[in-house]
């Protein structure tokens, strides 16, 4: 297909007849499946299996967990209102809350990580957009993984 | 005396089926223009026919250069899938009547697929990707065979839904995962490949699963249901991707 009928102008006259013709139609785009040479030998595995397999389980443990945690924070006990410093630092104090926000933090954050892995996949077209959309969302992912498990961990309730 | 002759009258002008009926139909000429567009056409319709013969009468009476695909009229050989008011559908079996004839009647080519000219689309990464899942009988057993390869009644209905494919490209072409980058499988592949892993006589469904375990197999479905919807056999297409799921999860743990 050649495209060098087109390089003098992007507007053609209205009617077009000028631009396009029998021997010189418009350009095709190209069609998807086509096999390239950029296209990969193999994209199998079990990796997108168990990508979907870790969404609905870690979906219906998140749904105790968040549920759990929203009673406990907003509805119990006066509410929102009853939420500070000493709150945190005496629910920490007890190795059954850290396990538990320790969990949430972690199924949360990979469970939305991995849903906007396949918004990215499903809506950016170009591969380059691909690559640094997904590349900000891991970054984004590993550092608040990172940076929540060892606020957890490390929390020291004497700090003044 | 003069009222029964009006009735008449009346009841013979009622009595033509005919109805004015506009068709928008999107227009592309790459020998003439990149852009498609819209264009309208006026005919007078019974609508008790189908769209089908709207695009007939717009071809053979109006304008010859309508280009459209269609083999046996009667919804079997799945090469007319258009969407029509929005919708993936086969123009041999749909209705004007079920259209809403007073608003206009519009027609594309379907979507996710190269347009070549008007209505007709390239099908080659469609038949691709039905090829890719090896739609056919393999055996182990590779010596001729000698007698039938009997099943059951309950080993056929397994998968009878899953026969009925027409390869027509409406489901493939209806689902938003396949219109982004078109490297999915696209339900109808998956239909096919349903076929025969859940055909007792088949042996090679360890293969096509593993096939459909790819990338842009199986788990890049959201069940969004759009092929079910659009299926003019009535297939559970969402139905049938979800048992494939479910059968490499259970072959796996
Ligand atoms: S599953 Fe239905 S919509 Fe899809 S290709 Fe087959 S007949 Fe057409
Ligand atoms: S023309 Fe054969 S299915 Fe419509």
């Amino acid at each position: 297909m050649s495209t060098t009928e087109t390089t003098a102008s992007g507007i053609g006259p209205v009617e077009g007849a000028e631009l396009y013709n029998v021997d010189h139609p418009a350009p095709l785009i190209e069609a998807p499946r086509r096999r390239t040479k950029k296209t990969p030998k193999s994209t199998r595995g079990n990796f997108e299996l168990a990508a979907w397999l870790f969404m609905r389980l870690s979906g219906i443990v998140l749904v105790v967990l968040v549920i759990g945690h929203l009673i406990i924070q907003l509805v119990l006990d006066g509410g929102v209102s009853k939420v500070g410093f000493a709150f945190v630092a005496g629910r920490w104090a007890n190795p059954y809350w850290q396990v538990w926000d320790l969990a949430m933090l972690w199924l949360a954050m990979l469970h939305g990580a991995n849903g906007l892995r396949t918004v990215i996949n499903d809506y950016a077209e170009r591969p380059n957009s691909r690559l640094w959309l997904k590349g900000l969302l891991y970054t984004a992912t590993v550092f608040t993984i990172l940076l929540g498990t060892l606020v957890i961990f490390t929390f020291d309730p004497n700090i003044r | 005396m003069a009222t029964p002759v009006l009735d008449k009258v009346e009841a013979e002008a009622s009595a033509s089926p005919y109805i004015t009926v506009t068709f928008r139909i999107r227009r592309f000429n790459p020998e003439v223009s990149a852009e498609a567009v819209w264009e309208d056409f006026q005919l007078e319709i019974d609508p008790k026919e189908r769209v089908l013969d709207g695009l007939h009468k717009i071809k053979w009476d109006l304008d010859g250069t309508l280009t459209f695909r269609r083999s046996c009229a009667h919804g079997i050989c799945g090469s007319d899938a258009m969407r029509i008011n929005g919708r993936n559908r086969l123009a041999c079996k749909t209705l004007i009547k079920d259209l809403n004839p007073e608003k206009p009647i519009t027609v594309e080519p379907i979507k996710g697929l190269t347009v070549l000219k008007d209505l007709v689309v390239d099908m080659e990464p469609f038949f691709q990707a039905y090829r890719d899942v090896m739609p056919f009988l393999i055996t182990k057993e590779t010596n001729e065979p000698t007698r039938e390869r009997l099943q059951s009644a309950e080993d056929r209905a397994r998968f009878d839904d899953t026969t009925k494919c027409i390869l027509c490209a409406a489901c493939t072409s209806s689902c938003p995962v396949f219109w982004n980058d078109g490297q999915y499988f696209g339900p109808a592949a998956i239909v096919n490949a349903h076929r025969f892993i859940f055909d007792s006589r088949d042996e090679a469904g360890e293969q096509r699963l593993e096939i459909l375990n790819d990338r842009d197999g199986v788990w890049r479905c959201r069940t969004t249901f759009n092929c079910t919807d659009a299926c003019p056999r009535g297939i559970e297409v969402t139905k049938a991707i979800a048992e494939v799921k479910k059968a490499l999860i259970t072959r796996r743990f």
